[in-house]
């Protein structure tokens, strides 16, 4: 067998263990550098651009971003293997945003289908479907952002218009093993009833798709954005209370999808 | 259907008024025991010793106030205050007399001692000079053991001062036959003897001490009976009346005779493990496998219809309570090192039988239920995890832990079972294992385990390789060469391991000494008459009268001396960066942050002593200018310490999932235990080693300079196998990949791993069932134990702040939860600073 994907090299950020939020059980998750998208409360801004660079911490500069290969990832993935098998958990791909990098999620999720562990991607599927096409077979669970169903809206707080992630989404829902929608709530942007029942209803006319995670807007990556010298646009907007969001669950719910709050 | 009924099942409004009065008062010193003993020991002089012993016990219980609480369903104390202590002049006393004015102000654990009590206990201190355990130790040992315990290298003080404790009686058998039933056994070898033996005498006097101990007990028990029925008269609440009524019928039938009813299985275990604590103040009397020996009574009760789940729940839950209403006093250092008025009273559920099969049943259920009702430290609740483990059960005990109770400890059967076996237990008995105080597995009613048995401190014997062997001046230990003459980093190491190895001998002579002082002065014939074999054999458990024997002295800062090693092989001998003695200046100047105000206190306060007793009188100018000068001194080669401190800061560390480093620790850690292995105790059994530190890593810490893995001087070392405060940063799989790189099997006395979890990594079902994969992970890998502190670090520090508003908040100390805000304020830090994992 050729083992060459193995040395595919690509740009990672960060590597978190013990995650218990992003698919099922304990994860490790690998963020991948870059993204098609700038959503105004990403939060990790550290994420978005592809260019390694610096960021202030507690008034510590740090490099952000290192250039791997598959298979040394995989020597960090597999310290937590046991955790995977005892709680049904695995691996989450997220970023940024793995579809920048093609090649190298493919092959690093190829890798851990090899290795028998499990695979999500948490992805905005803003590319083209052939990129996304190739990571399908080797990928349990695709967590895939709807943000918002105006394509309008969509662009003004994300650079990017929604047609092509919308007709994506269809195709993935056709042959992903398993598709979950994911909507981060966003005061001004997507959290009235309204907006998230029209993300829902077209949740509800893809194939296979039951499940949909409401994300509720947070600030802890505010600071970030300090940290690298660049401006927080949505400084000053409320969170959402639980009451809302509550709400929100149960407008997903009515039209027949189950809803869980956070990842 | 599920097999077991998982639900939490309604408390009764009875138990938070218990609880309520359990704290109503400060915890006081009560005489009358001390007194009481005395008495009969004046009486008894020229007796043999087990049989005074005896005749003491018998004095005490015929005489000893008695007092039934208040909403109390199940009853019996020592003391007539709660939460408070009787005195056991025979183990030690002067520390007492040293202390008497200063219990009720000190920070850990402070009780009330009333001027009458002073006096009266000064009457009874008259009597006990020279005829305590601890002189007779102290004459037994090496004045090089004295030596190095002096220079706090190990510490034997608790049963250099204390009973031994630490052991699981046969409760079972109480409430199977009663102490009836012990007395016929007793009575039937005695007429057995064969006096062709030249153990026949000794057999005999042993005998009558149980048998009379065992009359005690009952008559102790029918004061309680006749104490119900007379309040019972006096009582005009119809419903109280009622419960007297119940509590005297029951106090009449056991623990004299075998319990008929689950109600009767709580009272008689209650008795007996009250006196237990009453015979010697040893602490760790550990209830063990209280689900397996109170399951039948539950089972039948039940099935008959006799008892509902609330009533049995209300039961438990009134034991858990009395768990809670007895303490021991301690000295001012032990009562640190033990913080928390902690009894160690540890109770496990869940597990395997004897035949290999699972024995999780309701009753496991009803024990957590009772911990989440309660909510106070004792019991010490643990729980046995193996692979048939039941997951509901797991998630249970997970609901638990998410209180922030530090409640359950989880030990792994899969580890501690083959380790028990290398230790000679058959397999039957292994696998019925409980725990004794932290982490120490044994199997019950067999073993005198002396877990407890001294405190090593690792970090010492580094510090005597740097000095050659000298200690404030003094030559404590052998001499292993001139540090500046070491080429390579196994000269080093071997210079640390013969240090190390050299006071480990020391230790021993220590523990030996105590242990004979135990046998020739306190032999406990209560506690005799249930652990098998001391009838059959004729002597008590103190005499070596138990199937196992064994002495388990603990070591602790591992991963301070993993770091410590390991940093030195690659910055001195690999990379060359400084020299050795480089790094002894930089440890002397605690890494150029000088000395601590706490030191330079005590620096300055000498020399001003000194000059003071020269007739020279100082001024305000120039004591600021004697501590500038001092501070100038320490500080004064700040910069090259700051250089050496920064590289070792930048040297990988135990507790990341780092190989090299992980590796290197398993080695680390067998300097330690594998020597221990070859020692014998005088009970015939062996020595073997555990691996955590109570809480003594914060005291012990204090005693300590700084040592090369960047820990400064005077601060705690790491507590038991976890990493160092601090330094595992990525996460908690991470930490516990590299503590199960240890050697948990040959640490069979037990290792301690200690994680502090944030509330919101356990939130909802998924992150309960995440937290079991990582304890279930863990297991995997051959960790032997695993407890969690869960609260914020803001909750903590406000605590700390604010204590009037935390007096219930509990923690994990060690092996075993306390009150946070009866902790000294340094161990307080030290719980505040161990890195807190968080779910992400």
């Amino acid at each position: 067998m050729n083992n060459d994907y193995l040395n595919t090299k690509g740009r990672i950020f960060d590597i978190q263990r013990f995650s218990v939020h992003d698919g099922p059980g304990v994860r490790t998750i690998i963020f991948l550098k870059g993204c098609f998208l700038r959503c105004k409360w990403c939060c990790n801004p550290e994420s978005q651009n592809f260019d390694i660079e610096t960021m202030t911490i507690d008034g510590k500069e740090k490099v952000i971003g290192r250039d791997v290969t598959v298979s040394e990832i995989m020597e960090e993935i597999e310290k937590d293997r046991i955790y995977y098998r005892r709680s049904g958990g695995g691996v989450t791909l997220s970023g940024g945003e793995s579809l920048r990098q093609p090649e190298f999620a493919a092959a690093l999720l190829r890798a851990c289908k090899e290795k028998g562990i499990n695979t999500a991607l948490e992805s905005t599927g803003c590319a083209s479907f052939e990129k996304i096409e190739k990571l399908l077979p080797y990928l349990d669970l695709y967590l895939m952002d709807i943000k918002h169903t105006n394509s309008e809206k969509h662009r003004q707080f994300t650079t990017q218009p929604n047609e092509l992630i919308l007709e994506n989404a269809k195709k993935i829902a056709e042959k992903a093993n398993q598709l979950i929608i994911r909507v981060p709530v966003i005061p001004t942007f997507n959290d009235t009833e309204a907006e998230i029942r029209d993300i829902a209803r077209f949740a509800k006319t893809l194939k296979n798709v039951d499940e949909l995670h409401l994300l509720p807007y947070h600030r802890l990556g505010e600071d970030k954005y300090e940290g690298l010298g660049r401006n927080y646009e949505m400084h000053g907007i409320d969170l959402i209370s639980d009451e809302h969001i509550q709400k929100l669950k149960a407008v997903v719910e009515a039209e027949g999808l189950k809803c869980q709050i956070g990842g | 259907m599920a097999r077991f009924f998982t639900e939490d099942i309604a408390k009764s409004p009875r138990i938070e008024k218990l609880k309520d009065n359990l704290f109503a008062k400060k915890p006081e010193v009560e005489v009358e025991r001390a007194v009481l003993l005395t008495e009969s020991y004046k009486n008894t002089e020229g007796m043999p010793m087990i049989t005074r012993r005896a005749k003491a016990f018998r004095n005490i219980l015929e005489n000893l106030p008695i007092t039934i609480r208040e909403h109390e369903l199940v009853v019996g104390s020592a003391t007539k205050s709660s939460r408070s202590c009787q005195i056991f002049p025979e183990f030690s006393f002067s520390w007492i007399e040293d202390e008497f004015d200063t219990l009720e102000t000190r920070s850990a654990d402070p009780f009330v001692l009333s001027e009458e009590s002073k006096k009266a206990l000064g009457e009874v201190f008259k009597y006990w000079k020279g005829k305590t355990t601890s002189e007779l130790a102290t004459s037994y040992m090496k004045p090089e053991t004295i030596d190095a315990i002096s220079h706090n290298v190990f510490t034997p003080g608790n049963y250099f001062y204390n009973g031994i404790g630490h052991v699981t009686a046969d409760y079972g058998k109480v409430l199977e036959i009663g102490f009836d039933g012990i007395i016929k056994q007793a009575k039937a070898e005695r007429a057995a003897i064969d006096e062709t033996k030249g153990n026949a005498t000794e057999k005999r006097v042993f005998l009558d001490a149980v048998i009379e101990s065992c009359e005690a007990v009952i008559t102790f028990a029918q004061r309680y009976s006749r104490l119900a029925y007379e309040m019972a008269d006096k009582c005009t609440d119809a419903v109280r009346r009622e419960e007297l009524k119940t509590i005297g019928k029951i106090c009449s039938r056991v623990p004299q005779f075998g319990a008929e009813s689950f109600y009767e299985a709580c009272q008689s275990f209650w008795f007996v493990q009250l006196l237990i604590q009453t015979e010697s103040n040893g602490h760790s009397i550990s209830p063990g496998r209280f689900d397996v020996y109170m399951y039948p009574y539950f089972k039948k009760d039940f099935k008959n219809g006799k008892i509902t789940r609330e009533f049995a729940q209300e039961l438990i839950d009134c034991v858990w309570i009395k768990l809670n209403d007895f303490t021991k006093i301690r000295d001012a250092l032990s009562a640190e090192g033990f913080a928390g008025y902690s009894l160690f009273q540890n109770l496990i559920a869940g597990g395997q039988d004897k035949n290999g099969i699972d024995i999780t049943n309701d009753l496991s259920f009803m024990c957590i239920n009772a911990s989440l009702h309660t909510m106070l430290p004792q019991p010490s609740l643990s729980v046995r995890v193996w692979n048939k483990t039941p997951h509901e059960f797991l998630m249970k005990a997970g609901e638990l832990t998410r209180t922030g109770i530090g409640l359950p400890a989880y030990y792994n059967d899969e580890v501690i079972i083959p380790a028990l076996i290398s230790r000679g237990l058959t397999l039957e008995d292994a696998r019925e294992y409980n725990i004794i105080g932290c982490v120490e597995p044994q199997k019950a009613g067999k073993t005198d385990g002396w877990h407890d048995a001294a405190f090593f401190n690792m970090c010492r014997p580094l510090e005597l390789v740097f000095s050659n062997g000298v200690d404030e001046g003094k030559q404590i230990s052998i001499e292993t060469g001139d540090i500046a003459k070491m080429t390579t980093f196994d000269e080093f190491y071997d210079a640390y391991k013969a240090q190390t190895e050299y006071m480990i001998s020391l230790m021993v002579d220590a523990d030996n000494a105590i242990d004979l002082a135990h046998a020739q002065r306190c032999p406990l014939p209560f506690l005799s008459s249930m652990i098998e074999d001391c009838i059959g054999r004729g002597k008590s458990v103190q005499e070596g009268g138990a199937v196992y024997n064994f002495t388990g002295p603990q070591g602790f800062g591992v991963a301070n001396m993993a770091d410590a090693l390991f940093a030195i092989k690659k910055l001195v001998f690999e990379e060359r960066k400084f020299t050795l003695p480089e790094l002894k200046e930089a440890l002397k100047n605690n890494f150029g942050k000088g000395a601590d105000s706490k030191n330079l206190e005590e620096v300055v306060v000498g020399v001003v002593k000194g000059l003071a007793e020269k007739g020279v009188t100082v001024s305000k100018e120039q004591i600021e200018q004697i501590c500038k000068n001092i501070q100038g001194n320490t500080s004064g080669a700040g910069g090259r310490d700051a250089e050496i401190l920064k590289m070792i800061e930048g040297v990988p560390k135990f507790g990341n999932d780092i190989c090299e480093v992980d590796s290197f620790a398993r080695d680390v850690a067998y300097t330690y235990t594998k020597p221990i292995e070859k020692y014998k105790n005088p009970r015939g059994g062996i020595y073997h080693a555990g691996l955590y530190p109570v809480s003594a890593n914060v005291p012990l810490g204090a005693q300590t300079g700084a040592t090369p893995d960047g820990r400064f001087a005077k601060t705690p070392v790491a507590d038991g196998v976890s990493p160092a405060a601090g330094r595992d940063v990525n996460g908690p799989t991470a930490a516990a990949n590299s503590v199960a790189k240890l050697d948990h099997f040959i640490a069979s006395n037990g290792t301690l791993f200690n994680m502090k979890f944030h509330p919101s990594a356990l939130k909802g079902t998924s992150g309960l069932e995440s937290f079991v994969a990582l304890i279930r992970g863990y297991f995997d890998q051959k960790g032997s134990h695993m407890q969690f502190n869960v609260v914020s670090r803001e909750t903590l520090q406000d605590a700390q702040k604010n204590p009037e508003k935390y007096k219930g908040l509990v923690v994990r100390v060690a092996g075993y939860s306390a009150l946070f805000t009866t902790l000294s304020k340094s161990l307080q830090d030290d719980i505040i600073n161990r890195t807190e994992q968080k779910g992400f």
